[in-house]
């Protein structure tokens, strides 16, 4: 085991280095830039502008912005903003907790939700359940969730009132009854696409199963179907699932890009966005080394998950 | 103080003459002041605004770098010297009277300023306000290592002395009459804060300013919304809303939703897009008006291009545009035409410019007269020189888009062949504008800094980048006379003396067509009913300008 989660360590510092170059490659080719914002502001001057490149270092050479930025991420100090000044960890953890609300809701629905579809559309095999399931499941998949989004306000809000439309409290309220209420709509929105994908999966992995000599085995002792389902079957097809929660696990703090702005969530999708739009470097890599650390991590956790729960597999 | 009462009278009547006139809208309050109905009702600060706004505001600290959104935040936690109002008129607001060549405020060769400050004006920390303040922000704004918004003026400013706490002068290099109007968008920072910070920029002030406002700073929650609290030592009238809130929704067609479902109590910027303004104006008690800006559009010439080097053509072109056409079939009517890079709310526009009028005959016959005969292609050609032209905008904007098909069109009916050539925003708006590399460009902006006239760095041929000038002419516009008076109007004081001289640019740039001058750009601004003092004001950047004036009618 230690030597399996060396090997990891020494893996994950590769992968963050990529990463992290491809990123600032990528950012600073982008056309415009952090001061592109002002360029039609009729008051600043070509020596506004030069000055304020200046003194945010952008006149640099490329190789040499990129060091600086990544020697001081290695002595801890991921660097400040440029739009408001603050330290990128700050901008972060305003935005965390406020995702994790969102995206643990949504999650833990999906799950629940997607689980139970999957696996009764398995054992249920081409009933009419199972068809509605995965047409259901295309159209959740194919239909973009900002539409599902401005629907679901049109419908919700505006044409029932039963819910707000977005944000993540009221002003001046904030109560937990009215974070609940706020959260429905968008988690259940949020929750659509992922009760599709965990849904397909899950009935996927149940077949899977169910084909399983042990399953064979386990009725021709007689044991019931619910039995069978329960203790082996639905145990088995769960296996698969770790890997595919690892592979979602970063995605419970770093956000829902559109979902976040269709319901003016203030999340890290939407930080993230934003940042980008106005070409904040800073937060923006920030950002990316905070995700390619979580993805890392929800890999890792997933597989020493997976060698706990089956037996038949050893880290080495 | 009579100075500041005599101002305020003007403004009130000022006010009055806008509610006749009707352009308000908003009956019942005067501008900076209390509401003129409920003078003795609102002792204390009621109720709350939530302004919703499209953008996030993050710059707190008013001398940074920073964008239009969060200029309504600057307007309420802070003041200036003086405050522009909607016609375009220059207040006094931390000075007591605005300085001129008259008052003695200004010296006669324009060059030594000496600005009279108020005496009973506080920080939100309760510390007095007084002239070394000032000298500090003018100081902080030439700090080379401060990450400083516009410098221009500034830099100009030399000797700042203090005289006592209520009065300081400092001498100009040269004398720059617009500085007075830019100084209507500096923001006074206080000294005994910001002199203990090491680095300007990253001041805990930054985050959480304290100015001299109508508002204090309450606390953000960044990514969602902000919240400043009611001045109740607020030296002017007002404040009358004990909470204002900015509440950030970053899509636009849930910003509109919001104000329909009444969780947003006014839309600013970028306020309510255009198609949903029909139906904007016909929901029950909401009021919606159009605010002119400052920016207009214009169909923008390339005039080394030997296309377009003659006047006939630029006149020809001019003729075949179908304006009419053009803002209520693309744009919902929003827009109001124009014949000038001035906006209208401006004391300098000139309302009697010639009148254009789409006319494609008459469009033709100036190009016969002027020698552009059809050649065997269809296309006019003159000398060897074919008219077709690329035209040139950000890409992925449908409707600017869908304006140059319609051009395309209409020109190409007169043996004009635009080919459209479209290009990301940063590369469009970098070299290629800057350098003048393109033949044509529809492109809205504004000319003006702040609200002042002068518009130096768009028309005079000394701002010709691709001549190695300074300055955005990107059209290449040369008219010495232009020039002359550009020159004559930086250094005049005197407002009615300069109106003439912006008058007369006008004219001869009506007449000149380096651009061809298409609508000037309209807001659609969206309050709900009760709320009193909304008064628009196009001489500056935010919808926000006066949250001190605004007041729930009970």
């Amino acid at each position: 085991m230690p030597r399996f989660l060396l090997n990891r360590f020494s893996q994950s510092i590769v992968l963050l280095v990529i990463v992290s170059i491809i990123g600032f490659t990528v950012l600073n080719l982008m056309p415009g830039g952090p001061l592109a914002q002002f360029g039609l502001d009729p008051g600043m001057t070509q020596k506004d502008i030069a000055r304020l490149s200046e003194q945010l270092g952008l006149n640099r050479p490329l190789w040499n912005q990129y060091l600086d930025w990544a020697w001081r991420l290695i002595q801890g100090d991921w660097g400040h903003s440029y739009r408001d000044g603050s330290s990128v960890l700050t901008v972060i953890g305003r935005h965390l907790l406020a995702t994790l609300l969102l995206m643990g809701t949504s999650t833990a629905l999906a799950i629940a939700i997607g689980s139970w579809i999957g696996i009764r559309g398995a054992t249920h095999r081409y009933s009419l359940f199972d068809y509605c399931a995965t047409v259901g499941a295309m159209v959740a998949l194919s239909v973009p969730t900002f539409w599902f989004g401005l629907i679901g306000i049109y419908i919700f809000t505006l044409k029932l009132g039963w819910v707000p439309a977005g944000n993540m409290y009221a002003i001046g309220d904030g109560s937990v009854l009215d974070y609940l209420h706020h959260l429905i709509l968008p988690s259940l929105v949020l929750s659509l696409v992922h009760v599709a994908i965990w849904s397909r999966y899950m009935r996927t992995a149940t077949l899977d199963a169910l084909t399983q000599d042990f399953v064979k085995t386990a009725r021709a002792k007689g044991v019931s179907e619910r039995r069978i389902l329960l203790k082996h079957v639905v145990g088995n097809a769960l296996l698969p699932m770790i890997t595919l929660a690892g592979v979602q696990l970063p995605s419970l703090l770093t956000g829902a890009l559109v979902t976040e702005t269709v319901f003016t969530w203030p999340g890290m999708g939407r930080l993230f966005l934003d940042s980008l739009g106005y070409s904040d470097y800073p937060v923006v890599m920030g950002l990316l080394i905070f995700s390619a650390i979580l993805v890392v991590l929800g890999n890792l956790i997933a597989d020493i998950v997976v060698a706990v729960v089956d037996p038949r597999i050893r880290l080495s | 103080m009579t100075e500041a009462q005599t101002a305020s009278i003007y403004s009130r009547r000022s006010a009055l003459q806008l509610m006749i006139a009707g352009a308000a809208g908003l009956a019942g309050s005067n501008l900076l002041g209390k509401p003129v109905l409920a003078r003795t009702a609102l002792a204390k600060p009621t109720g709350r605004v939530i302004v919703g706004l499209g953008q996030e505001p993050t710059v707190f600290n008013p001398l940074m770098a920073h964008i239009e959104v969060d200029d309504g935040v600057h307007f309420s936690v802070f003041d200036a010297l003086f405050r522009i109002d909607p016609q375009g008129v220059i207040q006094p607001n931390l000075a007591v009277e605005v300085p001129n060549q008259k008052n003695g405020g200004i010296s006669e060769d324009g060059l030594k300023w000496r600005i009279r400050l108020r005496d009973d004006a506080h920080w939100h920390d309760g510390k007095p306000f007084s002239a070394e303040d000032v000298k500090f922000t003018l100081e902080l704004i030439m700090n080379p290592n401060f990450r400083s918004w516009r410098t221009a003026g500034h830099a100009l400013v030399r000797d700042i002395t203090v005289i006592s706490p209520t009065e300081i002068s400092w001498r100009m290099e040269e004398a720059f009459a617009p500085y007075l109007s830019f100084l209507t968008e500096t923001f006074i920072v206080p000294k005994h804060i910001l002199e203990k910070e090491a680095n300007p920029n990253n001041a805990a002030f930054n985050q959480a300013p304290v100015g001299t406002g109508p508002f204090k700073w309450g606390q953000r929650v960044a990514g969602d919304h902000l919240e400043l609290v009611a001045n109740a030592d607020y030296f002017g009238e007002g404040p009358h809303i004990e909470r204002l809130v900015f509440k950030y929704i970053p899509d636009l067609t849930v910003l509109y939703t919001q104000f329909k479902s009444g969780d947003v109590d006014l839309v600013g910027q970028p306020y309510i897009t255009a198609d949903y303004y029909g139906e904007a104006k016909s929901l029950p008690n909401r009021v919606v008006t159009l605010v002119p800006k400052t920016s207009f559009e214009s169909f923008y010439l390339n005039l080394e291009r030997p296309q377009f080097t003659e006047l006939a053509v630029r006149e020809a072109l001019y003729a075949a545009i179908d304006k009419d056409s053009i803002i209520q079939g693309l744009y919902y009517g929003v827009p109001t035409p124009t014949e000038t890079f001035m906006p209208r709310q401006s004391l300098y526009f000139n309302a009697n410019l010639p009148k254009h009028e789409f006319n494609l005959i008459r469009a033709g016959q100036i190009l016969d007269k002027a020698g552009w005969a059809p050649g065997a292609d269809g296309i006019r050609a003159k000398n060897g020189v074919r008219l077709s032209f690329a035209n040139s905008t950000t890409s992925g904007d449908p409707l600017r888009e869908q304006l140059q098909q319609f051009l395309q069109q209409t020109f190409a009916q007169l043996g004009i062949e635009m080919k459209i050539s479209n290009l990301p925003a940063a590369v469009m708006w970098g070299e290629f504008w800057g350098e003048s590399q393109f033949d044509s460009v529809v492109v809205g902006s504004s000319y003006l800094i702040g609200a002042d006239p002068d518009v130096t760095n768009r028309l005079h041929s000394r701002s010709i980048r691709a001549k190695g000038g300074r300055g955005s002419n990107n059209a290449q516009y040369s008219n010495p006379e232009v020039d002359a008076l550009l020159d004559k109007g930086a250094r005049t004081f005197d407002s009615e003396s300069r109106r003439a001289i912006y008058q007369r640019i006008q004219e001869l740039v009506r007449r000149d067509l380096p651009f061809l001058p298409l609508y000037q750009v309209n807001v659609v601004q969206g309050t709900k009913k009760g709320i009193s003092g909304v008064v628009p004001n196009g001489n500056t950047r935010t919808e926000s300008w006066n949250a001190l004036a605004w007041y729930w009618a009970s």
